[in-house]
């Protein structure tokens, strides 16, 4: 699971707060504020499409985000963020119905709510680790799932619940146009955080957990403490995620949160790349784009093979399927491995190094 | 009572089906160290090829069923060799997420081939009721008990008495000392997979002759987790107990469920509440080998 990181030859870090920097170097900051810029304008250069298609990205990105803490950074494994997900779309829409807080704090206070429920069913991730925990997790998925199906106090049982939209100082974001730039706000925010929170202390014991974890304990890192911590934190992200796609659609169904849809956020993960926050948004993408892409090929060959528009959704499913397959096979570090040696050859270009 | 006692009964056959197909879950994982989330997909890929080949092609049912078993070896083997091997010796996480993109796949590609729509067995054996000693069980139940039995027995045997059979024991105990006594590692990873194919391919073809082959039997693969935890991820005979004990489970759920409780669907919820309560106070499950790391 290490991700290595090539470097070109003669960049050398002499000092720890170096290392440790937000951006490494000018290069990066520069582009880091070209793709804010850029993803400030989107709504206003792209047609409704383009704008929804993003405002998936971003948030699903953030549920993602908070799945590779877990899964990239700390190591356990979790078949449940969709749960989480949902769990932080129905409180926020609950909170906001029967207490009248607006809906632009109870998507933070859902994302706390969540933290909570995260660290509860994280308890058996203190004594059990790896392929266990998957099947702990899983367990976990089914119970909630069960939950929102039977809480109609909670989540309208079979009929869902309504979500409002969110409304800042008179200004509402009625619109996709709108909705993108808090979608972007939380976006930012999230992947500042977790920027941030990698370059603690927390985050080394993440990674030290991570990497060895009986070497971590040795050094003194509490075990039970970081994995309870890390289901937290990405459960924190999933509520956010979930707070903003509940409150974006205007509804929330209890059937929506499946198994299908965590195996969705390890996906987004694995193809972009575990342990990489950057990565992270690049797999969402990626898995975002993929049965639009679909979509497309179908549209193409459906004249010679009209069978084809029929099973579309299916197309689409075994696309996913094979997509997890195939980069696990063939490029297990993701993506973002990919653009690092793309970065790497052409900062020296014409050396090789 | 007497519903009580039956649906006891009725545990211990379903509960007989489980414990086959976790017993495949159990040797897969004993031997490779693969936690296969698509062995419901398995019985899937059996009970439809054997579905196709009595309807389709007309076969009799004899033939049908043995040409499945011959395309379940192959099928196994294939999938070990093209999308298992190159990832042994990965993390966790790899392992586990590539059975999953194999559901998903063999999932939606069946779903594609034949349709969403359940379809029934042809007639091969006559349903009646039968009584024995005052309980109505009907002959469809009794039939599939008769190849788990079968298969159970079958596999003591093949472990306790073949050379094939103690390679693969010596290979789960370690890998590394098989490999230098002479035993070929992969051909053991091989025919792991094959027999876990064709075991859960018949368990399939059976649960599809009593019920109907639809895409729902591969929920049988998510009811193998709470069975081999209850049991112990790795004892063979774990498994066919977790599996029982799952099966009587479900049906005392749905039965104090039915009769106090009204909740609806309890039965389907219930065993993950056991493997969660079994994870947290005994991992290891009641017959499975406690890990011990050192540095």
């Amino acid at each position: 699971m290490t991700v290595s990181n090539p470097r070109p030859c003669g960049d050398f870090r002499t000092d720890y707060a170096g290392d440790t920097r937000l951006f490494s170097d000018r290069a990066h900051t520069g582009g880091f504020f070209c793709l804010l810029a850029l993803a400030l304008v989107v709504p206003f250069v792209f047609d409704g499409y383009v704008v929804s298609l993003m405002i998936l990205i971003g948030i699903y990105g953030i549920a993602a985000l908070g799945l590779n803490i877990l899964v990239g950074f700390t190591g356990q494994i979790s078949l449940g963020q969709a749960a989480f997900f949902g769990f932080g779309a129905f409180s926020s829409a609950w909170l906001n119905t029967n207490t009248g807080i607006p809906v632009m704090i109870t998507i933070l206070l859902a994302g706390i709510m969540t933290t909570a429920v995260g660290m509860i069913f994280g308890i058996p991730a203190a004594r059990i680790k790896g392929l266990y925990l998957a099947i702990a997790t899983l367990a976990a998925q089914f119970i909630l799932e069960d939950f929102y199906a039977r809480a109609e106090w909670f989540t309208g049982g079979s009929a869902g619940s309504l979500a409002e939209t969110p409304e800042l100082f008179g200004f509402v974001f009625d619109s996709d146009q709108r909705y993108y730039y808090l979608v972007l706000f939380w976006v930012c925010v999230s992947f500042l955080l977790a920027s941030n929170l990698m370059r603690s202390r927390d985050g080394r014991a993440f990674i030290a957990v991570r990497d060895h974890y009986l070497s971590a304990e040795v050094m003194g890192i509490n075990l039970t403490k970081y994995r309870i911590l890390s289901f937290g934190i990405s459960s924190f992200f999933a509520g956010i995620g979930g707070a903003l796609m509940g409150h974006y659609l205007g509804y929330v169904s209890a059937e929506s949160f499946t198994i299908f849809f965590s195996v969705l956020f390890l996906a987004m993960i694995i193809i972009g790349g575990l342990g990489s926050i950057a990565g992270t948004l690049l797999g969402t993408a990626f898995i975002v784009l993929l049965p639009q892409f679909m979509e497309f090929l179908v549209g193409l060959l459906s004249g010679p093979v009209p069978f084809l528009l029929d099973v579309q959704p299916y197309i689409k499913e075994m696309a996913i399927g094979s997509a997890i397959i195939i980069f696990l096979i063939f490029e297990p570090e993701g993506l973002i491995h990919r653009w690092r040696l793309i970065r790497a050859y052409w900062r020296l270009y014409p050396f090789s190094y | 009572m007497e519903l009580f006692v039956q649906l006891m009964i009725n545990g211990l056959i379903v509960g007989s089906l489980y414990g086959v197909v976790a017993m495949c879950f159990v040797l897969v994982y004993k031997s490779t160290q693969v936690v296969n989330f698509a062995q419901g997909e398995f019985l899937l890929v059996g009970a439809w090829t054997c579905l196709s080949l009595l309807t389709y092609f007309e076969l009799p049912f004899w033939l049908g069923f043995l040409v499945t078993l011959a395309f379940m070896t192959v099928f196994g083997i294939l999938l070990q060799a093209l999308v298992l091997r190159p990832l042994i010796g990965e993390s966790a996480i790899s392992v586990v997420m590539v059975t999953v993109g194999l559901a998903i796949f063999f999932q939606a590609a069946l779903n594609m081939i034949f349709g969403s729509f359940a379809k029934p067995f042809p007639q091969v054996f006559s349903q009646e009721t039968i009584e024995i000693f005052g309980l109505q069980i009907e002959t469809a139940y009794l039939m599939s008990i008769v190849p788990s039995i079968i298969i159970m027995v079958a596999f003591y045997i093949f472990f306790k008495r073949s050379r094939w059979g103690l390679a693969m024991r010596a290979t789960a105990y370690d890998q590394q000392v098989a490999q230098s006594l002479g035993i070929s590692v992969k051909n053991v990873f091989a025919m792991a997979w094959a027999i876990s194919a064709v075991v859960s391919g018949v368990a399939g073809i059976v649960l599809g002759m009593v019920n109907t082959v639809s895409n729902g039997l591969a929920f049988i693969g998510i009811k193998v987790f709470p069975a081999t935890i209850v049991g112990g991820l790795d004892s063979i005979v774990g498994a066919v107990i977790g599996g029982l004990i799952i099966g009587v489970l479900e049906n005392m759920a749905e039965f104090v469920d039915g009769q106090f409780l009204h909740f609806g669907n309890l039965y389907a919820i219930a065993p993950f509440y056991i493997l969660i309560i079994f994870l947290m106070v005994k991992p290891y499950g009641l017959f499975g080998t406690k890990d011990i790391e050192r540095l």
